[in-house]
């Protein structure tokens, strides 16, 4: 005799668009809400750093941009089979393989670059951006929100990353990008390059800046206690 | 002044609730205080007033200030004929430093002031007097040939990030003016250290002297203690340095007067320079036998009167605010500035200046300073209560 399977109830499985507005939002969103700099506050140290010129600042960001995102892709689509247990040594290999790549990438074409970066390009291994992206989302989430969250952290911390770098080579070497955009009367008339904004305090106080100013446009951020 | 009070008299329904300019209140109220006591009552309750506001407070320290202002006028110009090899009467040399000092005060007063008028009226709070003091600190600070537009960004560095952003007067942690040096000094060290201290404009036939040197006596320091100037004339204030900094003497009558008023803590000060002569002493102690020269050979006394400690100590050190609170953590508060002060002097040429340093780094400390001598309290009076009940 038979049995009589019941049909299975059609499940109406909606397939999500590729940039619907929960996606939009997971990109968008640490650019200014969830900043990883200015809200989460993490990835200091290399803001410090790398921030004296432009250049590097623009490089490191898409660096790390590149890093959180192929990361995030990664341990996504891996995050069913990796045991709990070894997990964090697992992504210590994922993104120490893609630190790796973007070294030798840059050390391959843009040397000069990679020498200004220094050790802090070795130093995304630990930035605590990468994993901490890992952890809270792409263990979580399917791969495509996962690769868009990590571009959007890579970009919000590249967009406070360069944000200072303009401030502090405009102010402190007249420069942008190297070239010369404070005029020579200017410095005729007595105008001199700001020489605390080459040292690293002056992020800092750019940072503080922009957290201040971030927080009177955008009052979701203010706590209140 | 009558026609003032009719003029605060008209127009002050315009400023009050429903007024046409209700958001300019504050800067309305500043200026009214300024020129009269105020009309304000205490609506309800009990309120026990003193005459010794904020106001007065801040007006007793610029008094204090003013002997160290007008000696560092004197001593500009005493310096500038010094390096052409001039003799001037007294009164030449007050006129060509009173003309050098006053714009960069009234520089300094003015973007600052302006800062605190825009935030007074962005955060509707009233303008106060705090700024009057830092307003002239910051000039006795500087060196005389500095640019104006440093004066005025230094100025308004001091109130934006060194109060403002912590909530106005009484709110920041380290001391402003102090705060405006640093950042100028670490910003433009071309212009704020060096051999800039003395005033050269050109004197018409006259050439500099032979062996003219710019520095102040900390670099002379730095080199070889031995060539240092008499303690009498470090003491009475004949050398080089920031406009109000030279003169310990008339540093001493400011101390006398903020003492006396009890607007400045004797505590600190005293304690300051316990800090910095034990710290002298221990240094000649350990100082090497084979090296004469070396700087920790440097008498103990000197240090007191070398460079910018008496004017940090008497003027910055005591600010109210900035420094620990409870009595006890005065102590130390004072006494860590006068070892750190001594201890970068003589290690650590590359900043003379260590007072400025020392300072702000225990402002910084000074909370913490305050939170241990509380709890240490609680713990010795919990000891005695179970002593008693024992």
């Amino acid at each position: 005799m038979a049995v009589e399977t019941a049909p299975a109830p059609v499940v109406e499985k909606k397939k999500e668009p590729l940039f619907s507005k929960k996606n939009i939002r997971t990109l968008r969103d640490p650019l200014d809400d969830n900043n990883p700099i200015t809200v989460q506050v993490l990835g200091i140290c290399s803001a410090l750093a790398v921030t004296v010129q432009v250049k590097p600042a623009l490089i490191m960001a898409l660096g790390v941009t590149f890093v959180t995102a192929f990361s995030n892709l990664i341990i996504s689509l891996l995050r069913h089979t990796i045991p709990t247990r070894v997990r964090i040594i697992v992504q210590l290999i994922v993104i120490a393989t893609l630190v790796t790549i973007v070294d030798q990438v840059l050390k391959a074409y843009m040397f000069d670059v990679s020498k200004k970066l220094s050790v802090f390009v070795g130093l995304i291994i630990t930035n605590c951006i990468v994993m901490g992206r890992l952890e809270a989302f792409a263990l979580a989430n399917k791969p495509w929100p996962s690769f868009l969250d990590g571009i959007g952290n890579g970009l919000g911390y590249g967009l406070i990353l360069v944000v200072v770098a303009v401030i502090r080579e405009l102010f402190g070497s007249g420069t942008l990008l190297g070239y010369q955009v404070v005029p020579q009367w200017a410095y005729d008339m007595g105008y001199v390059n700001n020489g605390l904004m080459m040292l690293p305090p002056a992020a800092l106080f750019i940072i503080g800046l922009y957290i201040w100013a971030q927080r009177s446009w955008n009052k979701k951020l203010v706590n209140v206690s | 002044m009558k026609f003032l009070e009719d003029f605060f008299n008209k127009t002050r329904p315009h400023f009050q609730k429903g007024g046409k300019f209700e958001r300019w209140y504050p800067a309305f109220e500043a200026l009214e205080t300024f020129a009269f006591t105020p009309p304000l009552t205490t609506r309800d309750g009990v309120h026990v007033r003193d005459a010794v506001d904020l106001k007065r407070t801040m007006f007793t320290v610029i008094i204090a200030m003013i002997p160290t202002l007008l000696f560092g006028m004197w001593n500009v110009g005493y310096q500038h004929y010094k390096a052409y090899g001039m003799e001037m009467s007294h009164w030449d040399y007050f006129v060509f430093g009173f003309w050098k000092v006053i714009p960069i005060v009234a520089v300094s007063y003015a973007a600052g002031l302006a800062v605190e008028f825009l935030f007074s009226v962005l955060r509707g709070h009233s303008v106060s007097e705090g700024y009057l003091v830092s307003g002239l600190l910051i000039p006795l600070t500087m060196p005389v040939t500095v640019p104006l537009w440093m004066v005025a960004l230094g100025a308004v560095f001091c109130t934006l990030i060194g109060k403002e952003i912590f909530g106005g007067t009484g709110m920041n942690f380290m001391n402003p003016a102090l705060l405006a040096r640093a950042f100028l000094f670490f910003a433009f060290p071309a212009y704020m250290s060096g051999e800039i201290w003395t005033d050269l404009s050109p004197e018409a036939g006259r050439t500099l002297v032979d062996g003219y040197s710019g520095a102040t006596n900390l670099v002379t320091f730095d080199e070889n203690f031995r060539n240092l100037p008499s303690p009498a004339d470090m003491f009475w204030g004949f050398e080089q340095g920031s406009i109000g900094e030279t003169s310990v003497a008339a540093c001493l009558i400011g101390a006398l007067i903020l003492v006396g008023t009890g607007v400045g803590s004797w505590r600190i000060m005293l304690s300051c320079v316990l800090g910095a002569l034990f710290t002298g002493y221990l240094f000649n102690l350990l100082a090497p036998a084979d090296m004469p020269n070396h700087a920790m050979h440097t008498p103990a006394y000197y240090h007191l009167l070398m460079g910018s400690f008496a004017f940090g100590t008497v003027y910055m050190a005591t600010d109210p605010v900035s420094a620990a609170h409870t009595e006890k953590g005065k102590w130390f508060y004072g006494f860590f500035i006068g070892v750190l002060t001594v201890t970068l002097r003589v290690f650590n040429p590359a900043y003379p200046e260590a007072v400025m340093l020392s300072i702000l780094l225990m402002n910084v400390f000074a909370p913490v300073i305050d939170h241990l001598v509380v709890e240490q309290h609680i713990k010795s009076r919990l000891k005695k209560s179970k002593l008693s009940r024992a």
